[in-house]
């Protein structure tokens, strides 16, 4: 009957327990706050809150004669916490880089069906066609602020191996450095047009070989000189620009692929997807930067995310054995003490309490090393990877304070199962029997 | 082996800890199957072995076209016995969430993979067919088409009369016979003469020619040959054998080994820490028994074998049991992946690693423990001191 009992009150801990990760995971950070308050006020405001507080002193202070084994508890979360954010961090870095890219006041347009520019293929007949419809911007010399650009795809030797790499080729106008303030020169100066001159992304520098300014290297068997290094930001950075036409004229192609254009106020967006469908002429896609280079990111940055749930799941898994087999060792090896703090008077609640106050600080402790480990070496770490143009898109690692906080979450939430069932086993130690062994 | 009894009795004295420990020891080695098997799939890809090929592109870029006139050129080249070309498609089935390779190729370019393995008759059909097209097996199961049907693909870059509507008839389906690249029957073929014909704007223009060997050991005179043949032209070519071709693409999409391994590097750390701790704790609580066990006649060493054996045997129980569970779960990954890991039984190299880490971590983690209970001094031990 007993045994029945104590079975049935494990079943409801567990579903308990269910419920609260999942309350837990889904708290926002007032939320945490707000328990953190209440907790805190229970503990030094009612008795058996004080209570508590006074058992887990004691078990804190027995801490560091424990340290090998409460390290065991730091360490497992602390890798958990680290593997999860660095993952996090590479999918939101490559969102962000992307994200950048684009902006609402552009609009991008491409050949219809197409969904990236090196699929698409817009006509020279298109451009002014295209720009003379409404919902497009007038530059500061009165004419429709847009850059009709080529993308071509060129094979790069890479500094790290010295394989090859695709990068981007931009063709651009004069108009792209308006449409793109972000885009600066930092290094020498903008290419000049009509010469086969060069400037490259701060990224495409880094990454290949020979882009340093005043370089000279041979596309299409003719030789370009690098002018001018440009910094961006954004995507961009993994590009290489050149003046469009002459670029055209070299690889012996005489449409581009697409044509960014301001849009004039709010409504230019839908002006120019309105004028573009009633024109049979023009059967493009037209859409905004932010919207396209965000569709971009998607597929990848789902990706890590949802790997590196997994992956940090069944790390989490591991942890919380690792945690429990700890916190059972601590209450066994402490028996004797808990059976006489529960003698003297100290009732089940305080003692469960006290045992998961402990855990939860190694947790805490756990998570904020491996946060920490995660910030200070994937933190602005950048990789590259084959973006939609089929070409290399450089991106760097991003450990945000959001992806850290939900990391320490993460811990917290390991703490609470490791820690629970050995606190419930201390507060259900039978007093003389404990007393009497060892 | 006739310490066996002994060695598990100790093993299960303290029955919670020692399956919390299995229970962690096997969450790491599940986390090692995948992870590794995901490394050995995407290895194995780039390391196509036993076949030697060759794969000609522009040396501009792998986007750039190369004229369709290069067939019968490279063909005369001493050394190579045949040679195919293909041009990238690039359509999309429905949504382009189900992205697929699908391009068009020359005659006999299905012939030069020979461990495709497809119906006489069906490849028969896909010449005879003007816009026939064959896909793999996996590719056909997942969308659920059957030899005859229609399958409608919206292109990207070629229009065909204005509109990106194409509609291929499917007359064949190929299988790959090792199990390592099913990832490949995620493919359509279809006749690139239609698609010449078809398409409004690339006409006699080729992505890829693939080159047979007469003689697998000429492939450097004989890619040297080719790439010749279009010195100082408008589309100078390189040519490379398709491991050295595949390697670097699959280099680009990102330095997935590396990843891969730190995650393991990470895993493997806690895992070493959590054991280590079991098996130091585990000697502590006995030591008055393993003074017993000295009292009556074990010697030093077969103290130390007895706790060495107790810990490996406990991370090699636990690792079998993950990587187990790891090979019963890899298809289940496999088919949520949608394509992107194709891996439906765990590779041998897998087993293997797995196997000898199993080893080095017992062993490693069972040492400093089995040191102590073999220095152990039986008067101290036994009086508790």
């Amino acid at each position: 009957m007993s045994r029945m009992k104590k079975w049935l009150g494990n079943l409801g801990v567990v579903l308990a327990l269910i419920a609260g990760l999942v309350a837990w995971t889904m708290l926002p950070w007032y939320g945490v706050l707000a328990v953190l308050v209440a907790l805190v006020l229970w503990l030094l405001l009612t008795r058996t809150g004080r209570l508590a507080l006074e058992a887990a002193k004691i078990g804190i202070a027995s801490l560091p004669q424990r340290w090998g084994p409460s390290a065991v508890i730091v360490v497992g979360i602390a890798g958990v916490v680290g593997v999860l954010v660095a993952m996090l961090a590479m999918g939101a870095g490559f969102e962000a880089t992307l994200k950048q890219t684009g902006n609402d006041q552009t609009a991008i347009i491409l050949r219809g069906g197409s969904q990236a520019e090196t699929n698409s293929v817009i006509t020279r007949d298109q451009v002014p066609l295209i720009s003379s419809l409404a919902g497009i911007a007038k530059g500061p010399d009165g004419r429709p602020a847009l850059s009709p650009e080529l993308s071509q795809v060129v094979n790069m030797v890479t500094k790290a191996d010295h394989t090859d790499a695709n990068a981007q080729l931009r063709g651009v106008g004069e108009a792209a450095w308006t449409l793109r303030p972000q885009v600066k020169i930092i290094e020498g100066r903008k290419f000049n047009p009509g010469m086969r001159e060069l400037v490259v992304g701060q990224g495409a520098k880094k990454q290949y070989v020979n882009l340093e300014v005043g370089k000279q290297l041979e596309l299409a068997n003719q030789v370009w000189t690098v002018v001018g290094v440009f910094a961006s930001g954004d995507s961009h950075d993994s590009e290489l620009w050149a003046d469009a036409d002459t670029l055209g004229a070299t690889y012996r192609r005489n449409a581009f692929q697409s044509v960014t254009a301001k849009l004039d106020g709010k409504d230019g967006f839908k002006k120019l997807k309105a004028a573009m469908a009633a024109d049979p002429r023009l059967k493009l896609d037209v859409d905004t930067t932010r919207h396209y280079y965000a569709k971009q990111s998607e597929g990848l940055s789902k990706f890590l995310k949802i790997l590196g749930t997994i992956i940090g799941g069944i790390m989490a898994v591991g942890a919380v054995f690792g945690a429990l087999n700890t916190m059972y060792a601590a209450v066994a090896g402490r028996a004797r003490e808990i059976a006489t703090m529960r003698a003297i008077g100290f009732r089940g609640l305080p003692v469960v309490v006290a045992v998961m106050l402990e855990t939860m600080l190694l947790a805490l402790l756990g998570g904020l090393v491996g946060g920490a480990i995660a910030w200070l070496i994937f933190n602005g770490y950048s990789v590259s990877t084959l973006g939609n143009n089929f070409s290399q898109v450089m991106f760097q690692f991003k450990v945000s304070p959001e992806l850290l906080w939900n990391g320490l979450k993460w811990a917290l939430g390991i703490g609470l199962v490791g820690g629970l069932f050995p606190a419930l086993r201390a507060a259900r130690l039978p007093v003389t029997e404990a007393l009497r062994a060892a | 082996m006739k310490y066996l009894h002994l060695i598990w009795a100790a093993l299960f004295r303290s029955k919670t800890r020692t399956f919390l420990t299995l229970l962690s020891v096997i969450t790491a080695f599940l986390l090692f199957g995948m992870l590794d098997s995901v490394r050995v799939a995407f290895n194995s890809s780039a390391n196509v072995a036993g076949y030697d090929r060759l794969i000609t592109t522009s040396k501009l870029s792998i986007t750039q076209s190369l004229p369709y006139r290069l067939q019968t050129q490279i063909e005369q080249v001493p050394g190579v016995a045949k040679a195919s070309y293909a041009t990238w498609f690039g359509g999309i089935y429905q949504d382009p969430k189900n992205f697929f390779p699908n391009f068009s190729v020359g005659p006999g370019y299905i012939e030069l993979y020979p461990e495709y393995i497809i119906p006489p008759d069906q490849l028969k059909a896909f010449y005879a067919t003007r816009n026939g097209a064959i896909v793999g097996e996996a590719l056909a199961k997942q969308h659920g088409w059957k030899i005859g049907d229609t399958i409608p693909l919206q292109a990207t870059i070629f229009p065909t009369k204005g509109s990106n509507n194409w509609e291929f008839k499917l007359v064949g389906i190929f299988k790959l016979a090792e199990n390592s690249r099913k990832g490949e029957e995620k493919q359509l073929m279809f006749n690139w003469k239609y698609f010449d014909e078809a398409n409004d704007f690339s006409k006699g223009q080729v992505h890829w020619y693939v080159v047979d060997l007469a003689n697998a050991n000429q492939s450097t005179q004989v890619a040297r040959a080719i790439d010749a043949l279009s010195d100082n032209s408008d589309h100078e070519t390189k040519t490379q054998t398709e491991q050295a071709f595949n390697q670097a693409f699959f280099k680009q999409i990102g330095d997935i080994g590396l990843i891969v391994t730190s995650i393991m590097g990470a895993v493997f750390f806690t895992l070493v820490l959590l054991t280590g701790n079991t098996m130091a704790q585990a000697v502590r609580e006995r030591i008055p028994e393993l003074a017993v066990l000295k009292t009556i006649g074990f010697s030093n060493r077969s103290v130390l074998w007895l706790v060495l054996a107790e810990a490996t045997l406990l991370v090699v129980l636990g690792g079998l049991i993950g990587l187990g569970i790891a090979a019963i779960v890899m298809p289940a990954v496999s088919a949520a992946s949608m394509g992107l890991i194709q891996l439906p039984h765990m590779p041998s190299a897998t087993w293997l690693v797995g196997i000898g880490l199993m080893l080095a971590i017992g062993i490693g983690v069972g040492l400093l423990p089995a040191l102590r209970a073999m220095r152990l001094n039986i008067v101290d031990a036994l009086a508790g001191r």
